[in-house]
């Protein structure tokens, strides 16, 4: 098993035909991911060749899961028409819907979860401006680089992709079930919780990794969840211990106000809840290399 | 990006909500003309991004225009918490019967807005809301329905705003939901929301935050930017799209892919630094994923620029950037930059193509260059090279 991603999804790609989509298209393709279509509007009916394969474009997600099956959809398409391209998809009811998109005003994140809980929370969001979701071995739905590692027992989840990145490089002797990037802006789909949450009730995940960083309270939530419902052994890392007040950097989420959304009021919710937290991302992997050792 | 107090209340004004005139100015003989104009007693007020102006003596009645004058004087130039007073705005002073508090935010916990809103305003909003938290209403707004006329009735009534001024407050209330969404905004927050002694209703204060991302809708925002206060070197980076925050009392430049990583190489250098006499990182530097020759070139020019800095640590993973791309870019920026780039640099690739990308390093063999192994090991080099040159 893995979580939310699996070796059976079928992928759809909304935004195939520019350039981030086709490139991405390729590398996922090239990562085993079974890629079943593309949607564009003004381009319905036409055929793509990537990667060697042919791939149809569907005017709209309703229709390309008609003809396809597809389950689920990678979201590429630029800021201005994200808004729109990710409500066509709830609509459409997909059960997975990753929205790598970077640069979406948060108006539009806000509308279109309330668009999602409106119409019941049938299709999950992940992301926005995230690298997607791996379950290495079965399925990449995003740019997470398939080489860095394989299957494995660790689930990720962060904030952060090149983060991630590290992380999974650093324990890549050990591989992952599933790392899922769910993004850094101040509204998001899936969060640090809905992860932990699954990770707990899949067999093939034997500890998991937590990497949060600076603004909002996620990680604080995340905490006082892992001190109620997770038994498997968790590994956090948060990076901005040394970042100013009130200095944004980079993700629209990762601002400081006051003491809350601080690095070390996370790192203390997560230690107060038994997770143990790594001062840097070598120090964490070290200490998950010691738990799965002594498992 | 946050505004000024009178560019909040120009925004309030396009969208409706009542606002005192004013100007800002300045120098103090334009604050003296600006109330001459106004023709009667006027406040004159620092204009900074921060709070607590009023009480870092930043806001001065002034009854006449030479009192405008020495009042402007005295402010200007002022440094509250660590902003020096560049503007001050000057505009018709109000009589104040009651202090209401109102404001628009994103609720990140719930994925979706909140009002906060008081009938006790005024400068100690933050105590309020601690020690007495059932007197600040909070009132979660739905993203698509938004705040109408009856949601604001809502508000009103759990905030207990008296029933004399409940329909104006309203108002008011549904214009700032205008001015929330209309412009993009993350924070909306009128502190205070006055009632005068003729019962009107005023927006006497004001704090917006505009979120970035939206710019494409908003062609106008851009002259919200203040090239005055702007840190040159940031205003440089911006220039040259880069994402860059300059950090004071910093040795160490960096430059990464990725805000996470970039985040957690800052703390990995400040923690190395701690063993080489307390040497900082001096900026935050994402590249992004694009790391072509010229985004190389472009950082570093900026990273270099800075007389605070007295090494560089480049730091990398290839996820979709290849390494070898990332060492093109290092070895070509110093060739762009030539005699100019002097301060040694600290270089660490992982990921994508990192045997090909250390390869090119090694064979250029810059005097400037040192390529370490690990982030950690990386870090440390920075900061000894840094504390040998400081």
């Amino acid at each position: 098993m893995s979580i939310f991603l699996t070796e059976n999804s079928k992928v759809i790609v909304q935004g195939i035909t520019g350039s981030e989509g086709t490139k991405h298209t390729a590398k996922m393709l090239a990562a085993g991911t079974n890629i079943v279509g593309g949607v564009n509007a003004r381009k319905a009916g036409t055929t793509v060749n990537i990667g060697g394969k042919d791939l149809t474009v569907f005017g709209t997600v309703e229709q390309a899961m008609k003809e396809t099956g597809a389950d689920v959809s990678v979201v590429f398409v630029p800021p201005k028409f994200a808004k729109d391209a990710v409500v066509e998809a709830i609509d459409a009811e997909i059960p997975l819907l990753v929205v790598i998109t970077e640069g979406i005003p948060v108006h539009d994140s806000a509308y279109f979860w309330a668009h999602a809980c409106a119409k019941g929370n049938k299709t999950r969001i992940i992301g926005p401006n995230c690298p997607g979701i791996i379950s290495p071995g079965k399925s990449n739905a995003g740019i997470i680089p398939a080489d860095i590692t394989g299957p494995g027992k660790i689930g990720l989840v962060s904030k952060s992709g090149t983060l991630t990145y590290q992380m999974m490089y650093e324990l890549r002797e050990i591989g992952f079930s599933t790392a899922i990037g769910i993004g850094g802006d101040p509204i998001i789909g899936t969060t640090h919780i809905d992860a932990l949450e699954a990770f707990e009730a899949d067999p093939e995940t034997a500890a998991i990794v937590m990497i949060g960083e600076i603004g909002g309270d996620a990680e604080e939530r995340a905490a006082a969840f892992i001190k109620e419902h997770v038994t498997k052994p968790v590994v956090g890392y948060v990076a901005g211990f040394t970042a100013p007040e009130g200095k944004t950097m980079g993700h629209a989420g990762a601002i400081v106000s006051g003491s809350a959304g601080t690095a070390q009021a996370k790192k203390e919710a997560l230690e107060a809840a038994g997770v143990k937290v790594g001062k840097t991302p070598s120090e964490t992997a070290e200490l998950m290399k010691q738990i799965i050792a002594g498992l | 990006m946050d505004l000024y107090e009178y560019q909040a209340k120009e925004l309030f004004a396009a969208h409706g909500v009542p606002v005192l005139p004013g100007k800002t100015v300045d120098n103090a003989d334009a604050a003296a003309e600006a109330a001459a104009e106004i023709g009667k007693a006027v406040v004159v007020k620092a204009q900074v991004k921060t709070g607590g102006r009023g009480k870092a003596g930043g806001v001065k009645l002034a009854e006449t225009a030479e009192e405008a004058k020495e009042k402007a004087a005295a402010i200007l130039g002022m440094d509250i918490k660590g902003h020096t007073v560049h503007r001050v705005l000057v505009t018709e002073a109000s009589d104040i019967a009651e202090e209401y508090y109102f404001s628009f935010l994103l609720d990140r916990a719930n994925r979706s807005f909140l009002a906060m809103c008081s009938a006790e305003g005024g400068m100690e909003i933050e105590q309020l809301a601690v020690e007495r938290p059932e007197a600040l209403a909070r009132i979660p707004i739905d993203a698509i329905t938004g705040a109408d006329r009856a949601k604001a009735d809502e508000i009103v009534a759990a905030a207990k705003i008296p029933a004399a001024v409940a329909d104006q407050v309203a108002e008011v209330i549904v214009k700032l939901w205008e001015t929330f969404v209309g412009e993009d905004a993350t924070l909306v927050e009128v502190n205070p929301l006055v009632r005068d002694p003729q019962d009107k209703v005023l927006a006497l204060d004001g704090k917006v935050t505009l979120d970035d991302n939206a710019d494409f809708r908003h062609p106008g925002h851009a002259a919200f930017v203040d090239q005055l206060t702007e840190n040159p070197l940031e205003a440089k980076a911006k220039a040259k799209g880069l994402n860059y925050v300059k950090l004071e009392g910093g040795q160490v430049g960096i430059i990464g892919n990725g805000a996470g990583l970039v985040m957690s190489t800052l703390d990995v250098v400040a923690y190395a630094g701690e063993k080489h006499g307390g040497v900082k990182p001096a900026n935050f530097l994402d590249i992004g994923g694009g790391a072509s020759a010229q985004v190389m070139a472009d950082g570093l020019d900026v990273i270099l620029g800075d007389p605070d800095v007295k090494s560089v640590f480049v730091n990398v993973f290839g996820g979709i950037t290849a390494c070898d791309a990332v060492a093109t870019g290092i070895v070509e920026a110093l060739k762009i930059l030539g005699d100019s780039a002097t301060k040694p640099l600290v270089v660490r690739l992982d990921g994508n193509n990192v045997a090909e990308g250390r390869r090119i390093l090694d064979e250029a063999n810059h005097p400037l260059v040192t390529l370490v192994d690990t982030m950690d090991n990386a870090a440390d080099k920075a900061a000894e090279l840094a504390a040998a040159r400081a």
